[in-house]
């Protein structure tokens, strides 16, 4: 599972890292040959304005890819922090960030992406910060639970009884053994991200144009979807592909790293 | 003749654990009063649930106290700032019970020992390796071994280094909780002579907290017995094991079985159904040994023979001391 997932995953960074130097083509050049099928130059056709769809695909997979980690790896970030805090000082601390976190928490994500979006103006940062704060509740919790109990584990006493100070318990004596389940999850939370990340752009709430980008690639392609299906079914399977990867991914971490046998 | 002055006085300690959801707080420490002189141990002893690692912890001040003090080298642990608490760790040191968890899993036997000699910086940093390939001599285990995980060592083996870990700093006392009680018989007298002949060599004060009876006698200099949360019984641990006082101390000493299959037979069969120790728990009037600690302000603490000290609570209905 990991192996198949780790090889998915080295695809889709392929993708993030080389991006435009492995497209065939200019994303954003235009020709007269338009909504045209597979053929020899162009494997997957082109669009309504004669663009190669391959290469849309690769550099708008980039966009959304790179959207996506940044924004996870920001609400990770995040929810480190507030988790172990939350979880390792406790009390009211743990109380009140709690709470705060619920209120995030209580709104549906497209609800609150959408007004976080609309009020701030769809711009590649302000997408990348709403995507961080809508997923830190989650992440936050998942790292609040375990410190919980870890915090209470003899080796946690034994270190204190040492000398060794709050701050460095938390970071080296808990952070650690609390990894596994904040990998699996913020897995899950990629791929959650992926059909986040393209349904707001999708709804025109993305980066703006000329960047492609799959959500937008989908909207633009659903007017012509009979006439040139594959223009549909690029994308679409693009962010199939890109969640599956981090589904499965997920579950190999999972088993690997052998969280709970519940 | 003078004894030296103590290194650990404990004194009124008490430790009350809050009201939960319609219980009343419970009082798993009440009055503990004890003094530890330099290279002695004490051997605490009692049932489960007698409050005598609480005692332990509450001692090292990784629990609240919520009355009495701890003096160690002449300071008071419950009154000190947290950053002089921490530096004062460095003369005291934790034995936890149970070597498989008291060990971080994936920190190496080097960086395990290394931490407290960082913390307290004891040694200078280019030291460290050297000290940590010390310790492991001290403890009876390969240096060479010190980049392997805790993992890959026994039992016996880890809870050599959790004594390691303890000795880094060279402290001048140490708890040890049960120390052996997670260890199989042999290797259980191998950590009690390892205890001993480093104490021998370090002059170490030890508060030995264990249930086993016999492994205690072979440690303790002194003997504490709690039960319920208080001391019922304080000597020499001949005075203890010989001529117990308390009715307490009895039945635990009668509780630990004979080798000798007929001989255990014939005591079960004499056997009484266990006495019941909460049943008399007057605050007035006259306590067992006729004296009404209410009225006269006293402890109820009795000294029947020098250094011996016996409780007169949790005196069962009808049992008197002996006298003489």
């Amino acid at each position: 599972m990991v192996a198949i997932g780790a090889a998915m995953l080295a695809l889709l960074l392929l993708v993030v890292v080389a991006g435009p130097s492995i497209a065939p083509f200019n994303a954003a050049k235009t020709s007269a040959n338009s909504l045209a099928g597979p053929d020899a130059t162009h494997w997957l056709g082109t669009d309504s304005i004669g663009r190669d769809l391959l290469s849309r695909l690769i550099v708008g997979g980039r966009g959304t890819l790179t959207i996506t980690f940044v924004a996870v790896a920001l609400a990770l970030a995040a929810g480190l922090v507030l988790g172990l805090v939350s979880g390792y000082v406790g009390g009211k601390v743990d109380l009140v960030i709690m709470r705060l976190l619920d209120v995030v928490f209580a709104f549906p994500v497209f609800l609150l992406a959408i007004a976080v979006v609309a009020a701030l103006g769809p711009t590649i940062r302000n997408l990348i910060i709403t995507i961080a704060i809508v997923y830190t509740p989650t992440l936050a919790r998942v790292v609040r639970g375990p410190v919980l109990s870890v915090k209470r584990w003899d080796h946690v006493e034994a270190a204190r009884s040492v000398g060794v100070g709050e701050f460095r318990i938390a970071v080296v004596h808990v952070l650690p053994l609390v990894i596994s389940p904040i990998l699996v999850q913020t897995s899950l939370t990629l791929a959650n991200t992926i059909f986040t990340v393209t349904a707001l752009s999708f709804l025109g709430l993305g980066p703006p144009p000329p960047d492609p980008n799959w959500g937008s690639m989908l909207a633009e392609a659903r007017q012509f979807m009979e006439l040139a299906p594959l223009t549909v079914i690029g994308p679409a399977v693009a962010i199939v592909f890109a969640s599956l990867t981090f589904i499965v991914l997920a579950n190999g971490l999972r088993e690997v790293l052998d969280v709970g046998n519940r | 003749m003078s004894a030296p002055p103590p290194l650990l006085e404990v004194r009124d300690l008490g430790v009350t654990f809050p009201a939960r959801r319609g219980r009343p707080p419970v009082r798993a420490v009440d009055g503990v009063s004890f003094d530890i002189a330099p290279g002695q141990t004490l051997g605490l002893v009692g049932e489960s649930g007698s409050g005598k690692t609480t005692t332990g912890r509450a001692i090292l001040q990784l629990q609240p106290v919520s009355a009495g003090t701890v003096r160690l080298l002449g300071r008071d642990l419950t009154s000190l700032p947290a950053a002089e608490l921490r530096a004062m760790r460095r003369h005291m040191q934790f034995v936890l019970q149970n070597p498989y968890s008291s060990l971080h899993p994936r920190m190496t036997v080097a960086q395990i020992l290394a931490e407290p000699l960082r913390i307290h910086a004891t040694v200078p940093r280019a030291a460290v390796d050297e000290r940590v390939a010390e310790l492991m001599t001290l403890v009876g285990l390969d240096p060479a071994m010190t980049r392997r995980y805790p993992h890959e060592f026994s039992g016996g083996q880890r809870q050599r280094i959790v004594i390691a870990r303890a000795l880094a700093v060279n402290p001048d006392f140490v708890v040890c909780d049960e120390p052996v009680s997670a260890l199989d018989v042999r290797t259980q007298a191998q950590i009690v002579d390892l205890l001993q002949s480093l104490q021998a060599k370090l002059r170490l004060s030890l508060l030995f907290i264990a249930h086993d009876l016999a492994v205690v006698r072979a440690v303790a200099h002194r003997v504490a017995v709690m039960y319920g949360g208080r001391i019922v019984e304080l000597g020499d641990a001949a005075q203890v094991y010989d001529t117990p006082a308390h009715p307490y101390t009895r039945n635990l000493l009668d509780a630990v079985p004979v080798p000798d299959p007929a001989r255990q037979r014939a005591r079960l069969a004499e056997a009484t159904v266990d006495p019941d120790f909460r049943g008399r728990e007057a605050d007035t009037g006259a306590c067992v040994f006729g004296i009404d600690h209410a009225a006269t302000g006293t402890a109820p603490w009795h000294e029947i023979a020098p250094g011996h000290f016996v409780s007169c609570r949790f005196w069962p209905r009808g049992v008197t001391p002996a006298r003489g």
